[in-house]
Order: structure tokens, then sequence, then C-alpha cells
């Protein structure tokens, strides 16, 4: 793996996003930067069940939410340190996922896609009835969760590293599953699953495997945002258009790739970034989204990609 | 026990509307496997219609129910050449992202023009009171509305030339291409057909409950749970899984807080698919 090209690509990137705010202390670069690596967290997470195994999941976002309410419950009512608690929201999620998954798994097609999207609303009702987290008011943290960080100030970068970290994990564990065995097995289920179960593949545990390795590091950037943002309330936490998001970016960058995806992320932070500022689209961010996702779909399907691997065959052997 | 009874009507008199509802999303799955995501936002689009229209010209609002209808099928039209057409015979999965994609566009219109206020259409209709009970007017009408609509639909379907042809086209594409049938007109007037019952239902749904952009979600998730009852592609199946869907709310309403009708629906939906993968009323399962 060390000899590979792509791993020494992705480096990079992790690098270049841990240096770039360092120099001049740029806190607005930050907090860019930050919004982009939950974005290629996410996306590249979904990408191993919509790219790779060929499940749309409508609903990547309650990992992410889920993650964000055990991390900051743990933090307020128990006083956990936060990365226990980070790492019992991963853990926690991801065999959430497993429960989750063995039930609707058994769905094929359309027809998983149709129950995560119900996932979504009965978490999300779950979740705003639930009293120790506050119902559908939500959790508020003090600012004394800071201390342990070195004070609020600190907090920001070490959760920014922190951040980095996990994005920088996703795309390695999207590499490693892509040119593993397992992955290989996700593709075939992706082709033809009926062929691919009649070849030998396990089929019923790969799927439940993929769904709930795509949970756990989205539950982790869920608990390191909600963390930073110290406040989690059901609608922020459930909010159908990161979801939403995730999938334009991975359907923008081309599914099934992981520098794809990370380049899609990127590039849908600066364009979203550029529409916030502009006083015209700030309202119809959703408006954008789908435009966007609708001419990938009809036009481009195999995305930016795609498109580059089609023009330039030989990028297929170095950017996975 | 006065108290159940009247829930449970209540609920089957709903329940046909829901029926309604889901026919239009069951429709365009049977004619040409096609999940329309845009359902919810369709329903709602009936809804802001009959606000709409019934502020401004203060006529009755089941007067709206003809400008809706026609105003749905042509909407329903447009987005079947738009959206819908190109991904016929594609993976199913391309039509669900292209129509969640659409989707996606109505409801940030939506929400950025309206956003997430709360509206309410009032309808005075006498109601039936039975003891200490009355059943609202509302209800009865639009039950009585959803069931002439369904009747429609399936005399349309069943009697007329065009709807053969769209159930000759749901049968078997190629097969009713050589024989000479418009393949693709078919399909555009049947995605309108499903486009404008889900308005039509909206206006409906309108009459008896609040609403908002973002209803849709809910009302698109009972219609697929609808569906999955009735079997796929086979709206009289919708009509008895609505009934079904509403006799439950009506029997659960009184038990459980309202905000968890829609984990107990869900639950269910995820339940009969795993167990009846062709639907509970499937016993008469034939193409439309």
């Amino acid at each position: 793996m060390l000899r590979r090209p792509f791993f020494w690509i992705i480096a990079l990137v992790i690098a270049a996003f841990a240096i770039t705010p360092v120099v001049g202390n740029d806190v607005g670069m930050r907090e860019s930067l930050i919004l982009a690596a939950v974005y290629i967290t996410l996306a590249s997470n979904l990408n191993l069940m919509l790219g790779y195994a060929g499940y749309v999941n409508f609903g990547s976002i309650v990992f992410f939410g889920l993650g964000g309410y055990i991390c900051v419950w743990l933090v307020s009512a128990h006083d956990w340190p936060l990365a226990l608690s980070l790492l019992a929201a991963g853990i926690g999620v991801t065999i959430l996922a497993f429960i989750f998954g063995a039930g609707i798994l058994r769905l094929r097609g359309p027809f998983f896609a149709l129950s995560t999207i119900g996932v979504v609303e009965a978490v999300q009702a779950f979740v705003s009835n639930f009293d120790p987290w506050g119902g559908s008011s939500g959790i508020y943290l003090s600012t004394e969760v800071f201390a342990p960080l070195g004070g609020p100030r600190q907090a920001l970068w070490v959760i920014y590293f922190a951040m980095v970290a996990v994005m920088g994990l996703s795309l390695y564990l999207s590499y490693a599953i892509k040119t593993s065995k397992f992955g290989l097995g996700l593709l075939a289920i992706g082709q033809n699953e009926d062929a691919a179960a009649i070849l030998g593949v396990p089929t019923p545990l790969y799927k439940a495997l993929v769904y709930s390795a795509s949970a756990f590091l989205p539950a982790i950037a869920g608990g390191l945002y909600f963390f930073k943002s110290a406040f989690i309330q059901p609608s922020d936490a459930f909010d159908l258009t990161l979801s939403t998001e995730a999938i334009v970016i991975a359907m923008l960058g081309g599914q099934g790739t992981v520098a794809g995806v990370a380049l899609g992320a990127y590039l849908y932070e600066e364009l979203r970034g550029y529409l916030l500022v502009s006083d015209t689209f700030s309202h119809f961010q959703l408006v954008i989204s789908g435009a966007l996702l609708l001419v990938i779909v009809l036009f481009f399907p195999s995305g930016l990609m795609g498109w580059v691997h089609t023009r330039f065959p030989r990028s297929q052997r170095v950017l996975e | 026990m006065l108290g159940i009874f009247a829930s449970i009507v209540d609920g089957l008199l709903v329940g046909l509307v829901y029926g309604l509802a889901a026919m239009g999303l069951t429709l365009i799955w049977g004619v040409m496997d096609v999940i329309n995501l845009t359902h919810g936002t369709m329903i709602v689009a009936g809804m802001f219609a009959l606000y709409l229209i019934t502020s401004a010209f203060g006529i009755s609002p089941y007067l709206t129910l003809p400008p809706v209808l026609i105003g749905g099928f042509v909407v329903g039209v447009a987005l079947y050449s738009v959206a819908v057409h190109r991904m016929i015979g594609r993976p199913p999965l391309m039509s669900l992202l292209s129509t969640f994609a659409v989707n996606l566009v109505l409801i940030g219109i939506g929400t950025g023009i309206w956003g997430t206020v709360l509206f309410n259409v009032s309808v005075s209709v006498p109601g039936i009171t039975i003891g200490r009970y009355t059943f609202p007017g509302a209800h009865i009408v639009a039950a009585v509305l959803a069931a002439v609509i369904a009747a429609c639909l399936y005399a349309f379907l069943q009697r007329t030339r065009l709807g053969k042809a769209v159930r000759a086209v749901a049968n078997n594409r190629e097969a009713a291409e050589l024989v000479g049938i418009p393949t693709t007109q078919v399909l555009a007037i049947a995605f309108g057909c499903g486009v404008a019952l889900a308005c039509v239902s909206g206006v409906l749904i309108g009459t008896l409950f609040p609403f908002t952009v973002l209803t849709g979600d809910g009302y698109q998730l009972k219609s697929f749970i609808v569906t999955v009852l009735g079997g796929f592609g086979n709206p009289l199946g919708a009509l008895l899984g609505g009934i079904a869907l509403g006799l439950l709310e009506g029997i659960v309403t009184p038990f459980v807080p309202v905000s968890w009708t829609l984990v107990i629906e869900f639950v269910l939906f995820v339940l009969v698919l795993i167990a009846f993968p062709g639907g509970v009323f499937a016993f008469r399962r034939r193409a439309l």
C-alpha cells in the first residue's frame, strides 16, 4: 500500500488541510476548511454505500446526528472526556447501524432507499421525544467543557485537527476498502447482487458490514461538530440538507471513486461559500443543490472523475 | 367504547384520502418502474393551490378540485419530460435520484417563498352527530370525494382505450410499442395522472389538516406504506392499503402521542416489506 502513489496523494491532501490555516493563523480559512472536512467525511462514507455497493442511503445524516447526540450527552451529563465520548459515539452508532442494517438491508435497491428516508423520520421522532436528550429543545454545553482542551480558543484548533484526522481516516478507509477483497465483493453487489451471491459473495454480511462501517467516522465527525457548536437539537442534528449535500457531492465527484468524492466535496464547499455571500442565492441553497444534482444525474452520471478517466485513461492507474 | 368506535370511523374516512394519495404514487410506479420522490411535494402543491385559490376568489374549497386536477396533470407531463423521460429503462436508482433532485428544487423554492409557516384552510361543512360524538363533515366529504375519484381512475384504466394503452405499457413496453401504442405519450400521460392524483389528494388533505411547505415528507412516507400494503402498481390495492393505514391510525391515536405515529408506521413499513414483498392486498395481482 505504501508503494502506491495514491496513498501519498491522500497524505498530501491531509497535510495541506492541516498546514494551510496554521500558516498565518487564518481563522476564517479554518472555518471554511473544517466544513470541507465534514463534507469529505460524510460524502466518502456515503460513497461506501452509494458508489461501491450501489445502495442509495438518503439517511446518512442519522449517523452524524446520533454521534453528535451521544458525544454531547456523555460530555454534558456524565463529564466524560472528549476523546472517550467520541469513541463511544463512534462505537455506539456503529452497533446501532448494524442492528438497523440487519433489518432494512433485507430490502433491495429502491426499497432500501425508501426505508432510509423512514429511518431519518423515525430517529428524529424518537430523539424529539427522548427526555434524557432534552427532547425537542436539545442539549446545551457550558463553555467549561472546553477547559480540558486549553480554553475555547485553543479547543477550536484541537477540534479542527481532530476533524482533519477523521477526514483522512475516511479517505484511507474508502481507499483500503476499494483495494480489498471486501471492496471487490461490494462492487460485485453494485453490479448485480444475484450474480454476486451465486458466485459466493456473502451479500447480506457484506451489506451489513459496509452499512455499519459507513457509520463509524460520520458519528465521530458529528460528535466533534456538535461539541464545537456546544449545542445540539433534533432539527439541526437530523437536517436533511446535509444528507442531501453528501449525495450531491458523491455524484458530483464521481460515485465509487475516492479522489472524486474529495474533489467534489471541496468544490461544493467553495460553491456554497460563494452562494451564501451572494444576496440572491443565499435563500435558495437547496434549489442550487437540487438543480446541480439533476444536471449530473441526467447528463453526467459518472461525475467529474468519470469525465477525467474517459478523457485521460492513464489517470485511472493513479487516481482511485 | 363509542370513543374508540368514533376514532376508528374517522381513521377509515381519512384512510380513504391516504389511499387516493398513494394511488398516484403506485400508478407511476406500476407503469414505468419509477419511484416519484416529488410525490410528497406534489401533495403539498395541491394544498397550496387550495389555499391560494380559496383565499384569492373566496370559492368553496371543493370547487378547486377541477383546476388542480388539470394543473397537476400539466405539471406532471412537464416533470416527466424534464426529469423522468431520460431515466426510463435505466436503473431505478437513477430515477430515484433525479426525482429527488427535482424535489429539492421545489422544496427550496417553497421554503424560500413561504418559509415553514403553518397554513390552514377553514371548511364549514355540518358534521353528523351520533350520541356524544360528531363526525366532522369535512372528513366525510373528503372520503366520499376520494372514493369517487378513485372509481373514476378505475373506470379510466379499465374501460377507456387510453386506459387500456396505459395498462398495456405497464405490462410490457416493447410489446405495446410493437402493436402501435405511442409509449412515450402514454408514459407522459400516466405520469401526469399520477401527479394530478397527488395534487387532488393534497387538496382533500388540506381541507382536513393544517399544513406547511414541508408536510409533504410525512404524507409521502404514508403513501409509501400504503403502496407497500396494497402491492406495488396496484391502484385498487392502494385504496385498501389506505383504509388499513387509516384504521391503524384510528386505533393507535387514542393511546400513543401523535409524534410517535410516524415511527410506528415506519416500523410497519419495513416489517411489511420484509414479510410480504408483494404487498398484503396483492391477492389479485395483475399489472394494473
